[in-house]
């Protein structure tokens, strides 16, 4: 029986957060320290034509100001001049600051001013000139969608079958397009980096969801050595993807740090964050459904275009899971992207699959209401027992269970069929539903634990905790498997200097670290079982690793527990302070056999003032499968999260863009709404376990993603059974439903 | 920021004549809008004159029946006052309608009157705005102006007042006393406290440089049964009014002895419509009579690209905030 796996437990963290001890990057502090402040362009393409910085430079405290003028050039070498060359550092495209006078998008930097105060640089930032040669831009989606092409990365869309002849033999077909505006993550913690020169050498405080990521970007803009640089991150204030790529910010803090020979710090304002790290996407939709009177689907096509930079490649995967989520033999799914002058958009929480499945629920709600079907009865009969993009059996899927248990929780059955059938007095009461779907990712990763002869534990890996419990549940699975107590055990995160892991992205980090960190605790054991072994009179003679478990101090027999040895007895004997094991774990050769995704079932209810247009989510249930749950209190709190931000997708968030001046005009948390409190109501999350031996070690599958995947697809479709209105461009504001 | 001089004053007097004697100076109360201004270069004293000190934040019962409120009383207090409670519940409720419970607890009722528009273009230094420069273009005119004003914009401006307080204030007659440079006192009733755009946007009030508001007087009034404030926003709540409606009704039995109907969000002012107000006074208390007003008070509409909603929101907010005022529903 596990002791702690399974269990709540607190954050260890949170005693270190809430009294202000865990140190956030822009709280990192050096001798001797400048305050950077950026100075954001005004157009949206075009090149700088003159930038006059006198005024800046007179500023009091101004150290410097840097422009593409006097900035030093960033990036790899000649590859004659490196060795060896990195594959890695060619797929490095990200934008990069001053380093010409092209202007690629609005709110660009132009400039970095440098001071002995924050207020300084930032006052002395408004002092700074610039003028422009300013070039023809296109910024709105809509209007670049007939160029829209394949991402070059990844294999072309194959079609399933033949879908457009099934469309056509189709006896009931649906056909509609969904839209969503570009959105940014908003995280609470700015991004930040305090860059530190010692000689060569280089350490960058930042927040990250990559350190490993940050080191080789940083390491290549100022062709030194990976093993000269230091990336430190050991708490993130939420990142949701903004953090996943090196953002422009710490090689231009780290530049500004090197030409000064003074350490700098650099902290994006609000405005800033908004063309400084990405966004989710201007995503355009277009599904259509073929189905059988009965329900079954004959044909899927789903297309999604959305925009990408002129400069760099990203490709959402709009439709990936469309080919995995129904039974359906004929299928095309392709996502293809379009070049705006925006800055490169990124994976913001549920990348492509909050979008994708959005249009498609609210295709399949669509489908079913035209069916005159149930709209749980209509996914139940396209339920996919085998993944139908590879035939595979999944290695564990208890949606079924979800949409039952989501159902029953919720009274779907009470459920009157007709919109504007339900009313609680004056108000329009609407219920809708969703599928939710994520994979079951697992990366490579290494975990190292030191194991003391005192009954502690050093535990490290460089992964980082944005927010969904990582140091807890990292610590809670060294204390399983080495038998400790959880606060005999320390985990240390976010730091080069520590073994590699991933990003923290895709909902991988426990089925990878918790991997690693679980591997390591078994070789601290094998070694232990060898060096108890050397003793002629061991209990635990003719055992093998996989025999014994730690628990409380005593290695022992897990048939026979009466077996066993004292640990510090064996590691005094044999002179030892303490045990180090360093394990990299990766995905299994089993794995390959199945599809491994992550399933949830969703069911809101909206209550509407039509009147008014005014939609309050007032219940939601979120049933999810995703393999074992290791923290029960943080993953409800992970996936009551998804719901939170599943109704500020589907009500609130939209990032506003000028058009005529390709520029974004909410920038900030007053005009770019969020839901607050009072826009949450009731929310209950509900866990269907799944044993699953196949996906990885410790059985377990990413949810922070998955929690939010049909939210809005759900609010929008009770907004339908509520009104009788379809709106297929989120948000869903007031004024859409007047 | 830019550096500024931080002066505080000892007496109303003093704070006036500081701040007429310096033409880039302004004054500084509860801070929660001029501070986050300055942060973003829209606002640009040279000099801050603190107000804070000065004893003006009392809440009384007038001489005339009635009751003066402090410019200096904070926005929560006046709120939860019970003179105002009772007397005012209209003015409770625009007012705990409007930003966060931190935002009123510094907020003040004289800076809540002078709360400058929430207009994007406004707010960003790289765009045109005539209200931030004149003559250097209205960027919402033709951009996006999903928020903005329905009545009495200009070619120069379409930004709308975004604030809840002085809709109940407009409704309820009440007077703003100011005291200028001079040490002269005068009063504004607030129906003429703020001014439509027309070639002057960078003028939001009828303010002198330099008048200090010192209290707010509400005349004695029978709408205190039936009123009503009603703001439709784009969730649920700190964010700025979509339309708002603050309605007050004088029943006599069924019928309306007068009224008052003031839509906030739909102009550079809070918008009275003594239209509606015409159709109401006489009439039955209905939802048929409430239709008219709510007709009358949308009739000189004039929506621009994006915000055409906002006529048939804002006849529905009419009509769903008279019939809440006559208890109607």
């Amino acid at each position: 029986m596990p002791r702690y796996i399974g269990k709540e437990m607190s954050r260890v963290d949170g005693v270190a957060k809430v009294t202000g001890r865990a140190k956030y990057a822009a709280e990192f502090r050096a001798p001797n320290l400048a305050y950077g402040f950026i100075v954001l362009g005004s157009v949206a393409k075009g090149t700088i034509k003159s930038i006059d910085t006198s005024e800046a430079e007179s500023a009091p405290g101004v150290v410097r100001v840097f422009t593409h003028l006097n900035a030093p050039k960033l990036g790899p070498k000649a590859s004659h001049e490196q060795s060896p060359p990195r594959a890695q550092e060619e797929r490095d495209k990200s934008f990069r600051a001053l380093q010409s006078d092209r202007i690629y998008f609005n709110m660009q930097p132009v400039a970095l001013v440098v001071a002995e105060t924050y207020e300084q640089a930032r006052y002395a930032s408004r002092l700074v000139k610039v003028s422009y040669n300013v070039e023809k831009h296109t910024t709105d989606t809509e209007s670049m969608r007939g160029r829209a092409r394949v991402p070059s990365l990844g294999p072309p869309p194959k079609p399933r079958g033949n879908p457009e002849a099934a469309m056509k033999s189709a006896p009931v077909k649906v056909e509609a397009e969904y839209r969503i505006p570009v959105e940014h993550h908003n995280p609470m913690e700015p991004h930040a980096a305090v860059a530190v020169w010692e000689g060569d050498r280089l350490t960058v405080f930042d927040k990250s969801q990559e350190v490993y990521n940050v080191r080789t970007h940083l390491a290549s803009s100022f062709g030194v050595p990976e093993a000269n640089v230091q990336v430190i991150s050991p708490y993130v204030g939420g990142a949701f993807g903004s953090s996943l790529r090196p953002n422009y910010y710490p090689a231009l803090t780290a530049m500004a740090a090197r030409e000064l020979k003074r350490p700098v710090k650099v902290v994006y304002t609000r405005t800033q964050m908004f063309t400084g790290h990405g966004h989710r996407p201007y995503t355009i939709q277009k599904v259509a459904l073929g189905a059988e009177r009965s329900g079954k689907l004959t044909a899927m096509i789903h297309e999604a275009v959305h925009n990408t930079s002129t400069f760099e490649e990203f490709s959402d995967n709009t439709t990936g899971f469309t080919r995995q989520v129904y039974a359906c033999p004929n299928l095309y799914a392709p996502t293809l992207i379009a070049a705006t002058d925006l800055p490169t958009p990124t994976w913001m929480r549920a990348p492509g699959a909050v979008s994708g499945m959005f249009a498609l629920e609210c295709a399949m709600d669509e489908l079913a209401y035209t069916l005159k079907l149930d709209p749980l009865e209509l996914r139940l009969i396209n339920y996919a027992e085998t993944d139908p993009e590879s035939g595979r059996p999944f290695s564990s899927k208890a949606l079924r269970e979800c949409y039952r248990l989501g159902a029953e929780k919720f009274g779907w059955k009470n459920r009157k069929f007709e919109p504007r059938s339900m009313r609680d007095g004056r108000l329009l009461v609407g219920w809708g539903m969703a599928t939710g779907i994520w994979g079951a990712f697992q990366m490579p990763a290494s975990a190292r634990i030191t194991f003391k002869a005192d009954g502690t534990a050093h535990v490290a890996s460089a992964t980082s905790d944005i927010g969904p419990g990582t140091y807890t549940v990292i610590t809670m699975i060294a204390a399983e498997y080495l038998g400790l107590r959880p606060e005999q055990v320390k985990f240390e995160l976010g730091d080069t200097g520590l073994p590699r892991a991933p990003a923290q992205g895709g909902s991988w980090t426990t089925a990878s670290v918790g991997s690693a960190v679980h591997g390591a605790a078994l070789a601290v054991g094998a070694k232990l079982l060898a060096l108890a072994n050397q003793d002629a009179n061991s209990p635990l003679k003719g055992a093998t690793a996989a025999d014994v478990e730690m628990l409380d101090g005593r290695l022992r027999l897990k048939s026979d527990p009466s077996r066993s040895v004292n640990i510090a007895d064996v590691m005094r004997r044999n002179n030892l302070g303490e045990i180090v094991e360093t394990f990299e774990s990766r995905p299994s050769e089993e794995r390959r056999k199945y599809a491994t995704m992550a399933h949830g079932a969703q069911f809101v209810e909206v209550k509407v003032d039509s009147d008014i247009g005014q939609v309050r989510v007032t219940r939601a249930i979120e049933v999810t499968a995703c393999g074992r749950i290791i923290n029960p209190k943080a993953s409800h709190s992970q996936e009551i999260g998804g719901v939170v931000w599943g109704i500020g997708m589907a009500l609130q968030e939209a990032t506003e863009i000028d058009h005529r001046y390709g520029r974004i005009m909410n920038p900030n948390l007053q005009h770019y709404h969020v839901p607050v409190n009072a826009d949450v109501h009731e929310v209950e999350t509900l866990f269907v376990e799944e044993e699953d031996t196949v996906v990885n070690p410790l059985g377990v599958k990413g949810m922070g993603e998955l929690g939010m995947v049909g939210i809005p697809a759900a609010i929008a479709n009770a907004v339908f059974h509520a009104t009788g209105r379809r709106v297929r461009e989120l948000p869903i504001t007031p004024d859409k439903l007047l | 920021m830019r550096p500024f001089k931080y002066v505080r004053a000892s007496d109303a007097g003093a704070a006036a004549r500081a701040v007429a004697a310096n033409p880039h100076a302004k004054f500084l109360a509860g801070g929660t809008n001029i501070l986050d201004l300055m942060k973003e270069d829209v606002e640009r004293p040279n000099e801050l004159v603190d107000v804070n000190r000065l004893k003006l934040s009392e809440i009384k019962t007038a001489r005339e029946g009635g009751v003066v409120i402090g410019a200096l009383a904070k926005n929560s207090e006046t709120a939860n006052h019970p003179l105002i409670r009772q007397n005012y519940p209209l003015l409770t409720q625009a007012i705990v309608a409007g930003a966060s419970g931190q935002l009123r607890n510094m907020a003040t009722n004289g800076g809540n009157l002078m709360q400058r528009t929430r207009c994007q273009y406004f707010y960003d230094t790289a765009m045109p705005c005539n209200k931030r420069e004149p003559g250097s273009g209205c960027g919402a005119l033709e951009g996006l102006n999903r928020i903005h004003a329905i009545f009495g914009w200009s070619d120069k401006c379409v930004a709308t007042y975004p604030g809840d307080m002085a809709n109940a204030l407009y409704a309820l007659d009440a007077v703003v006393r100011v005291r200028g440079a001079n040490g002269r006192e005068r009063t504004i009733p607030v129906n003429d406290f703020h001014r439509l755009p027309g070639d002057t946007p960078e003028k939001d009030n009828n303010l002198a440089h330099g008048e200090l508001i010192t209290a707010i007087e509400l005349p004695k009034s029978n709408f205190a049964k039936n009123s009503y404030y009603l703001k439709v926003r784009d969730r649920a709540s700190y964010a700025f009014a979509l339309v708002a409606v603050a309605a007050a009704l004088e029943m006599d039995g069924n019928n309306i002895r007068q009224a008052r109907v003031v839509l906030g969000s739909v102009a550079h002012k809070p918008w009275r419509s003594r239209e509606a107000e015409a159709a109401l006074a006489g009439r039955a208390a209905s939802e048929e009579s409430f239709r008219r007003a709510a007709e009358a008070a949308l009739a000189g509409a004039k929506p621009l690209a994006h915000n055409a909603y906002k006529v048939e929101l804002g006849k529905r907010a009419v009509v769903r905030a008279l019939m809440r005022a006559a208890r109607l529903v």
